[in-house]
């Protein structure tokens, strides 16, 4: 079977983030970009399929900072081809980049029709659009998102898929195939790659960069301001040395009847 | 003349979410505002009884199909994007959650129309609706206002304080028409119940919850000591669930469990909304960070910048003496 997964990069959240001097957006000198994690489980479930059906798994991601190293990082990991989409501009909403992105993949060779595309089911940074369902209706394909389990019959050309609700409840779903799915979990934990792999991909292998016809589509959402949330605003914040700390907090448990 | 502010009710799992009474006295907000009126869609099969206690909306608009018994997106976002058009309301507001989560997507997508989603809040600037929503995993917030209409707001639980359904006279109901001419490619199956889990998170008086900070699976056991010192359970957030490290029952959140604990310690837990939504109504958070930043903090009534490890070990030592 022949599947697509797309990666997105996204700023590490765990890092201290900045805003840029417009004061809308973040400043992208400081950023760590790390690839989107709902999309190493996508990833992932397209590697379990492909070693249960065959086929082949392409990756596709929009150029942006450490792209290349995370695309030879995929054909370590198995992936058979990988292909960056050029030419965005650097500020693109995610709007944008859907458009970008319902345009450009048409133009890669021999890829679609595929029987599978796989997103993260939503990305980091998100704001405006869900890029996964604004492609499936681009490219006029069914759409289930927040999926964690896949299983698929190539015969029937049906996948049947897990969806999460609320309270730890799941919807089993049939879906006609070829589809978008937005992946929450893949089956199992994404695989770990050697670092030595993943340098004989960087010899080895290849990324595949095209120019899509298409232009971005302008956004549909102003950003009028951004701030960093006040974290510390709510919460009295306990100081001293780890033991002092912890004998503050057994007191406060005490008064309140928790001990 | 404005269009309405529309409401989307949520109809699932036999009635209408609390969320959906949150999203009604937002929406009543908005419509005063506007100066217009304030509208709920509800969509189902033979569940014109739901409509009861939606008053607080000034006309319940109702779509019935058998299609339409449980929200799936495709059909849902096929009937309406046909009303949408033939209405034009100036605002459509849905929550944000695993229910409609796919709705939230493919409804813009098929309008072409601006989405603003996990909006905490909103209100009106210069005539037109303006939201505040959350980004970057609840690390950063941003003031967004939609270039056209209809605009389709995702709206997070806690908005606003629900008095859940109206009492008073059921709402006017209008039905509208219904047509959907193609066979789903989408089709619900069946729903699978929630794997019972060994404890019922939801009855604990203490919960030690643990995230993707405390770095090791064999870390967790410094919780399960602290949990067992103060007679509670433990629970975690997504990433410590993916890994394996806890089982899918101790999930608190979105998709997980939604807890009140008289107190709850969250352990190298960044608080994204996600998890938020599921912890944000204890009575008593206690949050261990090592990042001063972290949207937890502000949630929190107590907060520790700290090694999560180190403060769990040294506190169910603490706790140990406190007890005698
Ligand atoms: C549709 C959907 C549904 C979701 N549902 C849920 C849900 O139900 N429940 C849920 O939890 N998530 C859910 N998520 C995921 C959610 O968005 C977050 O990714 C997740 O909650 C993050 O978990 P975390 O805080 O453990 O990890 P991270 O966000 O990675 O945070 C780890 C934190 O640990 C801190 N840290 C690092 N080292 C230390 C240390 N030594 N000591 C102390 N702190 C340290 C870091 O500063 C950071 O703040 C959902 C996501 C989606 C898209
Ligand atoms: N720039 C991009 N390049 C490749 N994939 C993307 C890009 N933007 C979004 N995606 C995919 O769409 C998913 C949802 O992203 P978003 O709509 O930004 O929340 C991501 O998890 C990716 O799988």
């Amino acid at each position: 079977m022949k599947i697509v997964v797309l990666l997105k990069m996204v700023p590490d959240v765990v890092e201290e983030l900045e805003l840029g001097p417009d004061g809308r957006s973040l400043d992208l000198e400081l950023l760590r970009l790390i690839i989107n994690e709902r999309d190493e489980h996508a990833l992932e479930q397209a590697l379990l399929l492909k070693e249960r059906h065959g086929g082949t798994v392409t990756v596709v991601a929009l150029d942006a900072p450490e792209i290349d190293d995370v695309l030879f990082t995929a054909l370590a990991r198995g992936v058979d081809r990988v292909v960056k989409i050029e030419g965005a501009p650097e500020t693109l909403t995610t709007h944008g980049a859907a458009s970008l992105l319902a345009g450009g993949l048409p133009d890669i060779p021999d890829l679609l029709p595929a029987d599978l595309l796989l997103t993260g089911c939503q990305a980091m940074d998100d704001l405006d659009a869900q890029t996964g369902p604004f492609l499936a209706q681009r490219l006029g394909l069914p759409y289930v998102g927040v999926i964690s389990g896949v299983e698929v019959d190539l015969e029937a050309q049906r996948a049947f898929v897990s969806k999460e609700y609320p309270g730890g409840m799941h919807g089993d779903f049939e879906v006609t195939l070829p589809a978008l799915l937005g992946i929450q979990a893949a089956a199992t934990a994404p695989r770990y790659v050697p670092v030595a792999k993943v340098r004989a991909a960087m010899q080895s292998g290849e990324v595949e960069a095209i120019s899509p016809s298409a232009q971005p589509e302008p956004p549909l959402v102003e950003v009028l301001k951004m701030m960093k949330l006040e974290a510390a605003g709510h919460a009295e914040m306990l100081e001293g040395s780890v033991e002092e700390v912890a004998g503050r907090v057994a007191e406060l448990l005490g008064e309140r009847g928790l001990l | 003349m404005a269009g309405n502010i529309w409401v989307m009710a949520e109809q699932w799992n036999g009635g209408i979410s609390e969320v959906t009474y949150e999203l009604l006295a937002l929406g009543r907000e908005l419509a005063d505002g506007l100066g217009v009126s304030l509208e709920v869609v509800l969509l189902g099969h033979e569940a014109e009884e739901l409509a009861a206690g939606l008053g607080e909306a000034d006309v319940v608009l109702y779509g019935d199909d058998p299609a339409l018994q449980e929200p799936t997106a495709e059909a849902y976002s096929r009937v309406l994007t046909a009303v949408i058009r033939e209405r034009g309301p100036h605002g459509i507001l849905i929550p944000v959650t695993n229910v409609t989560w796919d709705l939230l997507g493919l409804l813009p997508a098929e309008l072409g129309a601006p989405l603003l989603n996990f909006c905490k809040d909103v209100g009106v600037a210069d005539g037109r609706l303006e939201a505040r929503c959350l980004l970057y995993g609840g690390k950063m917030e941003a003031n967004v206002a939609a270039t056209g209409t209809p605009a389709i707001l995702g709206v997070m639980a806690g908005a606003r304080a629900a008095d859940g359904p109206a009492a008073g006279e059921a709402p006017p109901i209008e039905r509208f028409p219904v047509s959907l001419p193609e066979a789903p490619r989408t089709e619900l199956q069946r729903y699978v119940e929630a794997e019972a889990g060994d404890v019922d998170l939801t009855q604990q008086e203490v919960l030690v919850a643990v995230g993707r900070g405390i770095g090791f699976q064999d870390n967790v056991e410094l919780a399960e000591e602290l949990a067992e010192e103060l007679g509670g359970a433990v629970c975690g957030s997504r990433p410590v669930i993916d890994q394996g490290w806890l089982s899918l029952s101790r999930q608190i959140g979105k998709s997980g469990v939604i807890v009140k604990p008289r107190l709850y310690v969250a352990a190298g837990i960044s608080g994204a909304p996600e998890h938020v939504e599921g912890m944000k109504d204890s009575e008593m958070i206690i949050a261990i960070n090592t990042d001063p930043e972290a949207p937890i903090f502000s949630v929190a009534h107590y907060g520790i910048v700290e090694d999560a490890n180190d403060v769990m070990e040294a506190l169910t030592e603490a706790i140990q003496e406190a007890k005698g």
